[in-house]
């Protein structure tokens, strides 16, 4: 088990090392964030309200980016090349290198909600997060869930030219939903049905209790619940259908 | 577990090996052993079933019936112990292209118990010198050479080696075939795919020449007919027929045809030395399988081209 561990460890400094000798994979976690954020909170620059409802959208998108996007990137891109199939041909146990892997996504993770928890507080005036708590709780659970999520849909992607299309045809219009449904009341009662029933706006809704109005995490408990069933339904999605190798055409 | 009996059994034994993909039956029925310590050649052209077979030895896929044992233990059961022994070279395997060669046999020296060292590898590959270069700056030869270097790392007592220099320029292909000798002389086994009958020839101590997911021969190469000093003459007659001859003595073969061409003021159109391809191979072998004495389509010649061909198995 020890030695399992070690090598999770090993794997994840690997991970470190490529995520930020690969300049595209930095900006992107990085810089975009802000990008948005910046142009954003320009365009809201004195509602407090709205930049309120804001920050916790631009933190939710980001678990999402950084977990199911960058992993189904990833997942492809690692199977189309063969280095999935020459890792799987080694004594690594299968358990150590997902370890190392999601540990990565959750660092990933955790640097971009620290960016955008420090831009709410110095440039956006929400000030600290209210509970620090449910944040961890919700930042993990959105964390768990996207990310099985993304490693399931890699199965579905069927190589690496079509992973932007595939990506995005998921990631726009589950953003799109979920940001229209949280931000506006006046969103139609479909929009709302359908924001509810996928992680993203239960996520932003827990988010938002936990760094805004802090509300308590136990008030937020049925949004935790979604999360957490989308993720039981991503993991046995990923671990069933997983593929080390590229399928023969 | 399989105690000593495991450890001085042969490296690899194959019995009656069946693997199907849908309709398209890959393997039907191989028998194969390799011997501690030896090189043994799967010989054989594309859509043989060779990468199939060293597939199921490697525990990617699941035979359909048939036994298998890899060092005594069945490779199905894709156990760590089993995998620590063993080093796999793919036919196309990727490697993560922002590390360089140098981190990641660090990397995977780290999956072994007693990896050997890296520097040691990196000589042994032939990569010292582009130890420090990110893997997606190295040139192919440079990547596959990686990929030995890779497989060695854990100092694995069996290799598998899945068409190890298709794609290689004749430069590339020797020094391959230099890394293979020497991990020969190491002492290791070693299991190599090939469709190149001159790279069976020069590495392989035994060869199987599989086609059509069965095997037809197995043994030396020399014994196998597919031995470097088998060679093909072969011209146009006075009358435009194509002829042919084998033998293996090419020289004196070729001053009696030409001594003679000349003496009777001939010229021999389109004179060739060749090697036969293993299309010839296997034409051969198939067709001493069914008939002992194939016809010669080259008329006049065959009583000629038989007995040179006669000449060279009464050799041995």
């Amino acid at each position: 088990m020890s030695e399992a561990l070690t090598l999770s460890w090993r794997q994840y400094r690997l991970e470190r090392r490529m995520f930020w000798r690969n300049p595209s994979a930095a900006f992107f976690n990085f810089v975009l964030p802000l990008v948005i954020l910046a142009g954003a909170g320009a365009a809201l620059s004195g509602n407090q309200r709205q930049l309120d409802r804001l920050v916790p959208m631009i933190a939710g998108m980001s678990v999402m980016s950084t977990t199911f996007t960058a992993l189904a990137y990833n997942i492809v891109f690692l199977r189309e090349r063969g280095v999935l199939k020459r890792i799987r041909g080694t004594p690594l146990p299968t358990i150590s290198y997902f370890g190392g892997v999601a540990a990565n996504a959750v660092t990933n993770t955790a640097m971009q909600i620290a960016i955008v928890v420090l831009a709410g507080r110095v440039i956006f005036g929400i000030g600290w997060p209210q509970q620090w708590g449910a944040l961890v709780v919700f930042v993990l659970a959105g964390v768990v869930c996207f990310a099985a999520l993304g490693v399931a849909f890699a199965h579905a992607i069927p190589n690496f030219e079509s992973t932007a299309a595939y990506v995005n045809a998921v990631f726009l219009p589950v953003v799109a939903v979920s940001f229209y449904a949280f931000d506006s009341s006046s969103a139609p009662g479909f929009v709302r049905t359908i924001a509810a029933a996928l992680p993203l706006k239960p996520l932003i809704d827990g988010l938002s209790g936990a760094m805004v109005t802090g509300s308590s995490l136990a008030s937020n408990l049925d949004a935790l619940a979604v999360i957490a069933l989308w993720g039981v339904f991503g993991l046995c999605l990923a671990v069933r259908g997983f593929s080390w190798e590229q399928r023969r055409t | 577990m399989t105690g000593t009996v495991g450890e001085n059994g042969p490296a690899i034994e194959v019995r009656d090996l069946h693997k199907r993909y849908g309709e398209y039956e890959a393997v039907r029925g191989i028998d194969i052993e390799v011997r501690r310590g030896e090189v043994f050649g799967l010989l054989g052209p594309n859509g043989a079933g060779k990468t199939t077979t060293v597939e199921i030895l490697e525990g990617y896929r699941a035979r359909d019936s048939g036994e298998v044992a890899v060092l005594g233990q069945d490779p199905a059961s894709r156990s760590i112990a089993l995998r620590r022994r063993i080093g796999v070279v793919l036919q196309a395997g990727g490697i993560y292209s922002h590390i360089t060669p140098r981190e990641a046999l660090g990397h995977w020296a780290s999956f072994y118990p007693h990896p050997r060292e890296v520097e040691e590898v990196l000589a042994l590959a032939g990569l010292t010198e582009k130890a420090d270069v990110r893997s997606r700056r190295l040139s192919g030869g440079q990547l596959r050479r990686l990929d030995f270097a890779l497989a060695l790392v854990g100092d694995p007592e069996l290799i598998f080696l899945d068409e190890p220099t298709t794609g290689f320029d004749p430069e590339a292909r020797r020094a391959a075939w230099e890394t293979i000798r020497s991990l020969r002389a190491l002492g290791k086994t070693i299991l190599l795919t090939t469709h190149y009958l001159d790279e069976a020839q020069a590495l392989a101590d035994r060869v199987a020449i599989v086609k059509d997911g069965r095997v037809l021969a197995i043994g030396p190469p020399r014994e196998l007919g597919v031995g470097a000093s088998h060679h093909r003459v072969a011209y146009r007659n006075a009358r435009g027929e194509l002829v042919e001859h084998e033998t293996d003595d090419p020289t004196a073969l070729l001053h009696r045809l030409t001594s003679e061409a000349l003496a009777r003021g001939e010229r021999l159109d389109e004179l060739t030395v060749g090697r036969p391809s293993l299309e010839d191979v296997y034409l051969e072998l198939t067709a001493d399988a069914e008939s002992p004495a194939p016809p010669d389509p080259a008329g006049d010649s065959a009583d000629l081209a038989t007995a040179a061909s006669a000449s060279r198995r009464s050799e041995r």
